[in-house]
């Protein structure tokens, strides 16, 4: 295709808006970045031919063929290793993993080279890539497949950790993963995968990283959560209004780095704050958060900072996985708590 | 019915413990320059070595492992790759690294604990040394899939001890490059000794070649102490990864005379006569051996070889020791391409203080 050609298919396409959930706005992400950037290369398992166990990667190999769109053998580490050689030759690896609890075996890879390599080669060689995986519960899956440990990568220097709450942030953030030159662990809340549609415009826009997203402005309390729990963090905001409460939600979307400052402004405007997430508490990026307003906004505080999380165990198999997941209750009851201090 | 699968592992040498030919040598021995030249790189590699040594014994330097006995892998490895190709060493392979263009200083800072050691000036694509046990198998097949991707006709080296290759990343490397046909080389420098831990109760297989039967991969053993079979094994593999035929794993059977590390003491595991032994087949002294038994060298030549390594390697410490530290702000500046809000006022902390107690050494 000549140019003026690509231009005008463009300009159709980015007047083109589509209805689409979490899961197809990743593989809207990946075939535009795909075809605007011919270094983008995706891999993983099963990724190819079935398009990934998720589906995120539907329809790329028949467009991008077997180069560019690679089925791996089944070995993490592996996988890990070499998006990160595939990456120091400019190349823009966008790995899978297909679970979440399957990364562990390529954690060495991640930590001790992607996040440190243009570190230790004082910039000569870097690593763009972006390690994609599914995380999270409720969706029934059996052992290993409904965690979220997010925190571990959160804790990593180098390491870029984003998690997207909605399709169209879906969108923006992977495009912005993609461009970004230095590493990513990109974790989609599988819970959400399917959960809602969202309009969204196909024109390649990125949306910033290391930034907060304030969904919901409020007065009364912050709201600071990411991923599939700012489904029931937004439907608490809801139930609260009704009781004339009024709620500021925000997104953290990026974890690492954070970004505290969106965070102090909110807290210092409502002088409260209750943390939701579905890691475990302990050492959770939750308790990074608290850490950080109470340091910067202790006087600003009207009350202790809540966590409402997950517990300190394994996450139960799928008949006890609702009992270990926040609810909107959960959430409302956290915040009158606060609320009447 | 049953069906019998075959397979083999050649096993060469050309020259015996004393430099001798055992026959007709292979057709890059007619190269007496590239030879001489090889010979050249072995004394300065050990002259390094020995000066590095004493300066870790001397608090100049860091913990260092030392290159002795593996002069001849790396020097046939630094000979025989095109400069566009790309290596991917481990820490043992100094006399590799000189051949590729690594400075003597930046391996001094390196080992000095510098992270500009690894800033490369001359081989900007190769790859830093990983110091994570056989993780470079990894990248060796990232960086060969991307020349598959682009249709390159660059090859990748990869080096690995024998204590690496018992390593998952090891096996899941050379099963990849099996299976995509990629243009890598495998070196296994095995050098008896991962550590305390010997060979033997390494790996159970025969040989560490034959692993690469199991990935779809030619296997060949090399006497690792032997210029000329090293050499013809890596010109052949390199010959093979051009042409788009795929990987290839070497052994090349060496050892290890040093100990380990200077943290390490081998005396404690292993035995006066096996090194002694193994001293016996030194591959420097072999070549120079060898070259001497052709009428190429003399003892003149090699006292002013000797003078003339000295005297880099005693100039390339000097600079090195006339080099400041980098500003502790660098930790922030080579951290991402651009330092997220989030860290700046982390790394104005560290500034500040620095300057406060008077620091020196550049621009914070
Ligand atoms: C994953 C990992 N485990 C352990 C170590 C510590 N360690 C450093 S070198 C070494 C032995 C490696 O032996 P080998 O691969 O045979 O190489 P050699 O040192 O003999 O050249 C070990 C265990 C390490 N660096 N990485």
């Amino acid at each position: 295709m000549n140019a003026s050609a690509q231009k005008a298919m463009d300009k159709r396409k980015a007047s083109e808006v589509k209805e689409v959930t979490l899961v197809e706005a990743v593989n809207m992400a990946l075939a535009w970045e795909m075809e605007h950037d011919e270094n983008v290369v995706v891999l993983g398992e099963d990724i190819a031919t079935n398009g990934g166990v998720f589906r995120a990667t539907v329809g790329l190999k028949e467009r991008f063929g077997f180069k560019r769109v690679m089925d791996t053998p089944l070995a993490e580490n592996l996988i890990a290793g070499t998006a990160i050689g595939m990456a120091t030759q400019g190349l823009r690896p966008v790995a899978e993993f297909q679970f979440m609890g399957f990364i562990y075996a390529g954690m060495e890879q991640i930590v001790s080279h992607a996040a440190r390599m243009r570190n230790r080669t004082r910039g000569r060689l870097h690593c763009p890539l972006v390690y994609r995986a599914p995380f999270g519960g409720g969706i029934h899956a059996p052992e290993h497949h409904s965690e979220s440990t997010e925190a571990l990568f959160a804790h990593v220097p180098g390491l870029r950790v984003v998690i997207p709450s909605s399709p169209q942030r879906a969108y923006g953030l992977l495009l912005a993963a993609i461009r970004n030159p230095d590493p990513v662990v990109f974790l989609e809340p599988k819970r959400i995968y399917r959960a809602v549609t969202q309009s969204v415009a196909d024109n390649g826009e990125a949306l910033p990283l290391d930034t907060c997203f304030t969904l919901r402005e409020g007065d009364d309390i912050t709201l600071i959560s990411w991923g599939a729990s700012i489904l029931e963090t937004l439907q608490a905001a809801d139930k609260l209004a009704e009781q004339g409460i009024s709620a500021e939600v925000i997104d953290v979307a990026t974890i690492s780095p954070l970004d505290r400052e969106t965070l102090l402004c909110s807290v210092a405007k409502t002088g409260r704050a209750v943390i939701v997430h579905e890691a475990c508490r302990n050492g959770g990026v939750g308790a990074e958060v608290a850490a950080s307003i109470a340091e910067a906004a202790f006087l600003d505080l009207q009350a202790p900072i809540v966590r409402v999380t997950g517990y300190d165990t394994i996450m139960p198999y799928y008949r006890n996985e609702q009992a270990y997941l926040p609810h909107v209750e959960d959430i409302v009851e956290a915040v009158e708590q606060v609320i009447a201090l | 019915m049953k069906q019998r699968h075959e397979f083999h592992v050649d096993s060469t040498r050309y020259l015996d413990d004393h430099g001798k030919p055992f026959g007709d040598l292979p057709p890059q021995a007619r190269d007496v320059e590239r030879t001489l030249a090889a010979y050249r790189n072995m004394v300065l590699s050990r002259t390094f070595d020995s000066k590095t040594i004493a300066l870790q014994r001397t608090g100049k330097c860091g913990t260092y492992p030392s290159v002795l006995g593996h002069e001849v892998v790396g020097t046939a490895i630094g000979q025989s790759m095109a400069k566009t190709d790309v290596l991917v060493p481990y820490y043992r392979d100094q006399a590799a690294h000189i051949l590729r263009g690594v400075s003597l200083k930046e391996m001094l800072l390196y080992w000095g604990g510098d992270e500009r050691g690894s800033a490369w000036e001359n081989c900007r694509e190769d790859l830093p040394i990983a110091v994570p046990i056989a993780t470079q198998c990894c990248h060796a097949v990232g960086v060969a899939s991307a020349f598959r991707i682009r249709g390159e006709h660059r090859a990748v080296v990869c080096c690995v001890g024998d204590g690496g290759s018992s390593k998952g990343d090891f096996l899941e490397s050379i099963n990849l490059a099996g299976a995509w046909h990629l243009p890598v080389v495998f070196m296994v420098i095995n050098n008896q000794w991962a550590i305390s831990t010997p060979r033997s109760i390494q790996c159970g297989a025969e040989t560490i070649a034959q692993k690469a039967i199991g990935a779809g991969l030619p296997g060949h053993i090399v006497d690792g102490n032997d210029y000329f079979a090293v050499t013809e094994a890596v010109d052949q593999a390199l010959e093979r990864a051009h042409g788009g035929k795929g990987a290839s794993v070497i052994e090349a059977v060496t050892y290890r005379l040093g100990d380990h590390t200077t943290a390490d003491d081998a005396t404690r595991y292993r035995s006066a006569d096996e090194l002694k032994k193994a001293w016996e087949r030194d591959g420097v002294k072999r070549l120079q051996n060898y070259l001497h038994g052709c009428g190429h060298w003399g003892a003149d030549q090699e006292k002013q070889l000797q003078a003339e390594c000295r005297e880099r390697v005693d100039k390339a410490v000097e600079e090195y020791l006339a080099t400041e530290p980098e500003p502790p702000t660098a930790m922030f500046d080579y951290l991402f391409e651009t330092l997220p809000a989030a860290l700046q006022d982390q790394r104005e902390r560290i500034a500040n203080k620095y300057r406060a107690r008077g620091g020196q050494g550049g621009a914070v």
